[in-house]
């Protein structure tokens, strides 16, 4: 099998959901409406409504692709993408989610919600805006800060797309500049390897179709890149973890013959990682009592065994307080932690403050917690972490220390991402205030 | 069969439905597909069916364990069958931990209305009724003739539901693919004590851990379909064989061609003068108000019909179908500001 054939053996199962990213006006919903156009994915009333569009930037006769996901008013009006517009299309081999991600630096959050869900980023560049000087190229701040976000929320897979190539007269020189700066962010970022890929969203060049103006360029076009990218599920090859989502009610006569044998109460929830067997011997946290699989099921199937993304019914085999927020896990047993050192996101326009009350969602289990301390702060001009103490303030990226009620099942985001990773609420205005990943627990 | 309408209905898939045993879902399929070289694109169709529905279910158990007081969106359309069969298979053999709510127009096809308390009183589950027609006797809703669209008038009737029965979420079956304000929206999609979506100041949406605090007075909308497109709806209706309203399939019908629709005619879509009615064979993509909805031209009778006509349509689900979305470009987001689904 050549590479290309494993490749695209592993790829054709399963949806990839990846996200553009980029700052503002480098052309990401430009490029998702070339992708979605280019491929047949926009239908004819969708192409009309294109041609009688109100707030139109193209010149008469140009169809102006951005409006495909640019859908409030507001965005039409000002000719900016406020919040991710989620687009849904499928290749001969795969289906896409695609998300569209605002790139101004008040819409962060919004952009990090993209992020958190996709497989795959792809991160565009305007050459006309990066400054080059001696064959350094000088990245904008919002390039840096979205790919900071990338690599802090584990996407797996970067393609940088160096845009505009046809306003840059399909210069291989603004090319390798851009990407020679890019390798250099992506390896103060630890992020994974970039490709790269010199587009056109606004003509078509490299999106979808090879473009003959750049014989330069030897590699396949964006669409095929994503279409070759592996998806498998996060989490399949973990240890067992079993999150209860909810205890299910028995009302006796009510209940219909079937999962709930003999009062044995069924435990609503779903796979997080690896894979749960009849029969395994799994472990209740936080509590720690050793319990049987006595049955999985779903709705009127009986199964063996349900692996890492699936929603299922479990009972055990002894009747054990499990409720709500418990883990069952098997192989190596996640920790319960009250202490969590964590890097985080900050994403309310209300500050951090370590004498408020938030609320700590992880898994199935919301506590309440109290941000104690900040340890150092992503310094984005010299990209590098540096020692802070100060509350973080919105679109900020740092190390926290958390301090939480109770004890948590949990885990480190990089050996477990589902028991990883957590959401802060603000307890007052609700706001959600931060997304987090786990460094140290204890 | 001809209706009190004098429309035509071919019921060939009513009785099939009826007649047609729920099949037992027997499929024990391999957890970990670790190889797809030898995946077939049907498979692979499976595979993206289970994923989606394996994610509509955790959310619909969050909203169960989260809410005091929610309730599920049911109006007999395929998308809200759907999200019906989905919270069977995330809660039974329990009843469902929530009633189904149907904000009711009053302008119903009646197949669908039949349809809705034949399903439901099968089921044994808990429907409560919000009736426009309600809202328009206590003056809270008011129509510049009687015949009017009573679409946008359901926002209100909506609002005055939550308030009067406490409900903190609801459970609705819209999609992202379906329209461009929806392709915006959260799964968890706050709403402030007004009703109001606040498009501009959404919350962020990590992962799957959904912030479902709310203020007093505040709700929920909560989509468990978001991820799902028009092919992915009717491909699950086959697999899992899911009972939907007869109109979904090709009938003859009496219609008035207008502005590239067809209009159904009924009491409530006279023709207007000089238009000449015409019988011919539609189905309906979306079922709501008749007063804006339109069947199209079809003659897929059977749900492989279906599927393969969605697959190669040329126009949105919305775009043909619906009378009341082509009015202005922002007309559903500015609907949903005002509290609509």
């Amino acid at each position: 099998m050549s590479a290309h054939e494993y490749d695209h053996a592993h790829s054709s199962h399963g949806v990839l959901r990846f996200l553009t990213a980029g700052s503002v006006d480098d052309g990401k919903s430009t490029l998702i409406g070339r992708i979605l156009y280019d491929s047949k994915a926009v239908l004819a009333d969708q192409v009309q409504s294109l041609e009688r569009a109100k707030h139109k930037r193209t010149e008469a006769g140009v169809l102006d692709l951005s409006l495909l996901t640019d859908g409030l008013e507001a965005e039409r009006e000002q000719g900016i993408t406020i919040d991710v517009a989620y687009r849904y299309f499928s290749t001969g081999s795969r289906k896409f989610i695609v998300a569209d991600a605002p790139g101004h630096e008040q819409y962060t959050r919004n952009m990090v919600t993209a992020a958190s869900t996709a497989d795959a980023i792809v991160v565009l560049i305007d050459p006309t805006r990066v400054k080059i000087e001696n064959g350094v190229a000088e990245l904008l701040s919002q390039t840096r800060r979205h790919s900071a976000i990338a690599g802090l929320l584990g996407i797996r897979h970067l393609i940088v797309a160096i845009n505009k190539m046809d306003r840059m007269d399909f210069d291989e020189d603004v090319f390798i500049g851009i990407r020679d700066a890019y390798v250099e962010l992506a390896r103060r970022l630890s992020l994974p390897e970039p490709v790269f890929v010199p587009v056109s969203a606004l003509e078509g060049d490299n999106v979808v179709e090879q473009s003959e103006r750049m014989p330069w360029y030897r590699g396949p076009a964006l669409l095929e890149h994503l279409e070759r990218l592996p998806a498998g599920r996060a989490g399949m090859h973990g240890p067992c973890r079993f999150v209860v989502q909810r205890v299910q009610r028995v009302y006796g006569a009510e209940t219909a013959a079937g999962s709930a044998v003999d009062g044995l109460r069924g435990l609503q929830g779903f796979v997080a990682s690896g894979t749960l067997c009849v029969g395994d011997t799994v472990q209740v946290l936080p509590a720690g009592l050793t319990v049987t699989v006595r049955s999985i099921s779903l709705y009127e199937t009986e199964l063996s065994q349900a692996a890492a993304g699936q929603s299922v019914t479990v009972t055990l085999n002894e009747n054990v307080d499990a409720s709500r927020g418990d883990v069952l896990a098997s192989g190596t047993q996640p920790t319960s932690a009250r202490q969590l050192i964590a890097d985080i996101c900050w994403l309310d326009t209300d500050a951090m403050n370590p004498s408020k009350k938030y609320w700590l969602k992880l898994g199935a289990r919301t506590v309440q917690a109290r941000v104690q301390g900040v340890d150092d702060k992503l310094d984005l001009a010299g990209v590098r972490r540096v020692p802070h103490d100060q509350p973080f303030t919105l679109n900020e990226i740092g190390q926290l220390r958390i301090a939480l009620a109770q004890p948590v099942p949990c885990a480190l985001f990089t050996e477990d991402a589902s028991l990883g990773r957590f959401i802060l609420i603000d307890a007052f205005s609700n706001q959600t205030a931060a997304a987090g990943l786990i460094r140290t627990a204890s | 069969m001809v209706n009190q309408w004098g429309y035509v209905i071919m019921t060939a898939f009513a009785e099939r439905q009826r007649a047609g045993q729920r099949r037992r879902l027997a499929r024990c399929r391999p957890p970990v597909v670790t190889d797809g070289s030898d995946m077939t694109i049907r498979t692979l169709d499976q595979t993206h069916l289970d994923w989606l529905e394996a994610e509509s279910i955790y959310i619909l158990r969050e909203v169960a364990a989260e809410f005091e007081k929610a309730a599920l969106l049911f109006s007999a359309g395929k998308d809200s069958c759907v999200v019906l069969h989905l919270a069977l298979k995330a809660f039974r053999p329990e009843k469902l931990p929530f009633p189904l709510l149907h904000v009711d127009t009053g302008h119903n096809f009646p197949e669908v209305i039949d349809f809705r308390n034949r399903r439901i009183a099968g089921l044994g589950e808990r429907l409560v009724v919000a009736a426009v027609e309600e809202s328009i006797r206590r003056g809270t809703v008011s129509l510049p003739h009687p015949l009017a669209s009573r679409n946008a008038a359901q926002a209100v009737t909506l609002l005055e539901a939550i308030e009067e029965h406490g409900f903190d979420a609801l459970l609705g079956g819209a999609r992202r693919d379906e329209e461009k304000a929806r392709a915006k929206e959260r799964i968890f999609s706050h709403r402030d004590a007004f009703g109001q979506w606040d498009p501009r100041n959404q919350r962020p949406e990590l992962w799957n851990l959904y912030n479902t605090k709310l203020h007093k007075g505040e709700n929920m909308r909560v989509f468990p379909i978001s991820n799902w497109t028009e092919l992915d709806v009717w491909q699950y209706i086959e697999r899992e064989n899911i009972p939907l309203p007869p109109i979904y399939y090709a009938h003859e019908r009496q219609v008035i061609p207008r502005r590239g629709l067809l209009v159904p005619v009924t009491p409530i879509t006279p023709p207007e003068e000089g238009e000449a009615i015409v019988t011919r064979s539609v189905r309906f993509r979306t079922v709501g108000d008749i007063s804006c909805t339109c069947p199209v031209a079809s003659t897929a009778r059977t749900i492989d019909a279906i599927i393969a006509e969605t697959a190669l349509t040329e126009i949105t689900e919305r775009g043909a179908t619906r009378m009341d979305d082509q009015t202005s470009e922002a007309s559903m987001e500015r609907r949903k500001k005002e509290g609509y689904f």
